[in-house]
């Protein structure tokens, strides 16, 4: 089970503050990359690429593996934080939204009682 | 992962849900009060629709709002994000049964279409909606995360450092 305390949560945000991080973490998310490849991608020096890595790994969100000269990246274990956050947004947001839309309709409905008929809009 | 369950022990089938059902589909969930042609309407109808589909609450302002909700109509919403330019939903109804279906395509992205079903259930006088945005692949879904995290603000960060926080006292021990 991942752990949450306050320390990683911090490290956590405070690595997708960053918009290049993002963007690593998104290419990431499509495929195990090498450092290499991330920096190309990224129009980056590698020590520029690795520093950034390093913020993520410290984070949970990336995990990287040297095999011989190649140091490959790929999604930490604390990913997860990033989509429960995200589906929490959208959560917020429909419910806001539903919540509009039920006044919408009763707007709508007390407008039929006095109008004394259906209306289309 | 259940996210209702540990946040909302207490929630009520009438409050919102959301799931991510698989790896490129996600399912909201919501009662509200009204008849399901009430609420299909609001849903089909330019000017009902621009009254609740951008809540007051998300500082973001509805420019335009059209809407030809017929199979192979078009809609288009523009958005002003209060800054550069303003932002465009965008795509094409592909059924439409009032009151109780409508699914609709968004074609902003790239990469493919979202495919979003909608479904009203009418019981004594309340309707279930169940909106089902179904991605064109997992790495479709997972870019639309990492690409949403993108435009979080402080106050999202605030949000997200709680319901961690929540979910993780949870958890821990």
């Amino acid at each position: 089970m991942v752990q949450y305390s306050d320390g990683r949560l911090d490290a956590s945000f405070a690595a997708l503050s960053d918009a290049t991080r993002r963007g690593v973490l998104e290419r990431l998310g499509r495929g195990d990359a090498s450092i290499t490849d991330l920096a190309g991608a990224f129009r980056m020096t590698l020590t520029g690429m690795r520093k950034h890595v390093g913020v993520l790994e410290q984070a949970g969100l990336v995990t990287s593996e040297k095999v011989g000269r190649v140091r490959t990246c790929r999604l930490g274990p604390r990913r997860l934080d990033v989509e429960t956050a995200w589906i929490e947004a959208q959560r917020r947001l429909w419910d806001a939204r539903f919540d509009e839309l039920e006044q919408v309709v009763a707007q709508r409905r007390r407008k039929e009682q006095i109008d004394g008929h259906p209306k289309r809009g | 992962m259940d996210i209702r369950s540990a946040a909302e022990p207490a929630a009520t089938q009438d409050r919102t849900t959301i799931e991510r059902t698989s790896d490129r589909e996600v399912v909201v969930t919501r009662t509200i009060d009204g008849p399901s042609p009430r609420v299909f309407e609001a849903w089909t109808d330019a000017d009902l629709l621009r009254q609740w589909w951008v809540p007051r609450s998300f500082g973001l302002k509805l420019l335009s709002c059209e809407i030809d909700a017929r199979v192979g109509g078009t809609y288009r919403l523009t958005f002003d994000t209060g800054g550069g330019e303003p932002m465009a939903f965008f795509g094409r109804y592909l059924e439409v049964t009032p009151p109780t279906r409508l699914v609709w395509t968004n074609e902003e992205g790239d990469g493919g279409a979202v495919v979003t079903t909608a479904t009203f259930e009418e019981d004594h006088g309340r309707t279930r909606i169940v909106v089902r945005d179904r991605y064109p692949s997992k790495e479709a879904l997972d870019e639309t995360i990492a690409a949403g995290a993108m435009n979080w603000n402080d106050e999202t960060f605030d949000q997200l450092d709680e319901l961690l926080v929540k979910l993780g006292a949870g958890t821990r021990r």
